[in-house]
C-alpha cells in the first residue's frame, strides 16, 4: 500500500506550502497521475481519507488528472499510446521502447485560502 | 555536521526543500486566495534523500545494490550464499528490510557480515530516509558492497529509489512466469533479473524463456542470471558479475 506513502508526501508538501503562504487551508489540490505510474486510484482514495485527517487538506477538493502512457519505439521511432508497460510497437512489433509519458505522480497546483 | 556523510544535522535531508520556487499568482475570488502552480513530483523528498545517499556511496566508493522480490523468492538465501562465496574477496555490509522481526538479520549475521535490520512496521517498502538513518548507525567501509534487502513485495518498493547503483529483481521458478507482466513497474525499474530456484525446474511448469521474454517486453535493458542459490548451479555467473562490479569501484 505505497499509496499511503504517496498521500502522506502530498500532505507534507501541502502543509509546507500553506505555512509558507501564511494561509489556513487548501481549497483545491490538483494531482497528475500517469496511467503507468503504479498508483491504484481506489487505494489512493482509501489512503487519502486517513492521511488528510486534521491537516490543511482535510476540507480540500482533490482533482486527479490522469495522463495516458506514451512510448517511442527504439527500432522504428514510431510514437504510440502505451496501455500496458509490456505493449509492443504496433508498427514494427519490436519490444524495445522509451517511455515518454505516463509515469507521472505530481502535484500540479494547490489553491490556498 | 554529520561525520558519516557530511550532511548537516541542523538541517536534516528530510526537510530540505528542493531547489524549486513555486510560482504564485493571485486569482479572483475571496481575498487572499492563492493558486500555487507547483508541478512537483510527489516523491521529490524521497528522490532528494536517494540522491543524497547516492552521493555518499560514490564519495565513499561503496557499491550499493537494492534486492527486490515477492516474499519467498530466496533473497536472503541468495545473500547468504553470495557472502559466503565471496567473503575472502569482498567486504559486505547488509541492510535487511522487513515489516517485523530480526530473523533475516540473524541469518546474515551468522555469515560474519555486518548487518542492520530495518523494521518498517506497517510500511510495505524501504525508503531513502530509512537507508540514510541506517547508514548513520552502520557506516559501510570504503570499497565495500552494501546489499539492501528490501521488504518482500513486488509492488510498492518499485517507486522508491534508495540511492542504489543497481536494482536486482529476483523471481523464483515456483512463481508464475507471467510475474513481469503482472508487476511491470518493478521489472521496469530494475537493472538485473535473477531467476532463482532453477534446481526445481523439472518439477514445476515454469518456462524460463517465456519469463525472460515477458521481462524484456517490460524492460529491454535487463540482464539475466539463472541460478539456484541453494544448490549452487549458475551462481558463478552472478558472482563473477559482482566481482567485476566490485573491481570497477574507483580506488
Amino acid at each position: 500500500m505505497h499509496e499511503l506513502s504517496i498521500a502522506l508526501s502530498i500532505v507534507e508538501t501541502a502543509e509546507e506550502e500553506v505555512r509558507n503562504a501564511g494561509g489556513r487551508q487548501v481549497e483545491e489540490i490538483v494531482l497528475e497521475i500517469g496511467d503507468l505510474a503504479g498508483v491504484e486510484q481506489d487505494a489512493l482514495d482509501f489512503a487519502w481519507k486517513e492521511a488528510v485527517k486534521e491537516t490543511v487538506l482535510e476540507q480540500a477538493k482533490c482533482v486527479i488528472e490522469n495522463k495516458a502512457g506514451k512510448a517511442r519505439c527504439l527500432n522504428c521511432q514510431y510514437e504510440f499510446a502505451l496501455t500496458y508497460i509490456y505493449d509492443i510497437c504496433p508498427s514494427c512489433s519490436d519490444f524495445r521502447k522509451e517511455l515518454m509519458q505516463g509515469k507521472e505522480i505530481k502535484i500540479k497546483s494547490i489553491t490556498i485560502i | 555536521m554529520c561525520t558519516t556523510c557530511g550532511c548537516s544535522s541542523d538541517e536534516p535531508a528530510q526537510i530540505k526543500k528542493p531547489g524549486f520556487q513555486a510560482k504564485s499568482l493571485a486569482i479572483a475570488g475571496p481575498p487572499q486566495k492563492q493558486l500555487h502552480l507547483l508541478e512537483r513530483d510527489v516523491l521529490h523528498k524521497n528522490d532528494h534523500d536517494a540522491a543524497h545517499n547516492r552521493q555518499h556511496f560514490e564519495k565513499k566508493h561503496v557499491l550499493a545494490i537494492n534486492l527486490v522480490s515477492s516474499p519467498g523468492s530466496g533473497k536472503t538465501t541468495l545473500l547468504e550464499k553470495t557472502i559466503e562465496a565471496l567473503k575472502n574477496e569482498v567486504l559486505f555490509h547488509v541492510l535487511e528490510g522487513d515489516q517485523q522481526t530480526s530473523l533475516d538479520a540473524n541469518r546474515i549475521e551468522a555469515t560474519g557480515a555486518p548487518v542492520l535490520q530495518i523494521n518498517t512496521g506497517k510500511g510495505c517498502h524501504l525508503d531513502a530516509s530509512m537507508v540514510h538513518r541506517a547508514l548513520h548507525t552502520m557506516p559501510p567501509a570504503e570499497h565495500s558492497v552494501l546489499m539492501i534487502e528490501n521488504v518482500g513485495n513486488l509492488v510498492c518498493p518499485a517507486l522508491f529509489d534508495l540511492g542504489e547503483k543497481y536494482r536486482v529483481v529476483i523471481i523464483s521458478v515456483t512463481e508464475g512466469e507471467d510475474k513481469p507482466l503482472k508487476y511491470p513497474n518493478m521489472f521496469e525499474s530494475a537493472d538485473i533479473c535473477i531467476i532463482n530456484k532453477t534446481d526445481l525446474l523439472p518439477y514445476v511448469e515454469f518456462d524460463v524463456e517465456k519469463a525472460k521474454e515477458y521481462a524484456l517486453r517490460v524492460n529491454h535493458k535487463l540482464t539475466f542470471f539463472e541460478l539456484s542459490a541453494t544448490k549452487g548451479q549458475g551462481m558463478n555467473n552472478w558472482l563473477n558479475w559482482l566481482r567485476q562490479e566490485h573491481a570497477a569501484i574507483p580506488v
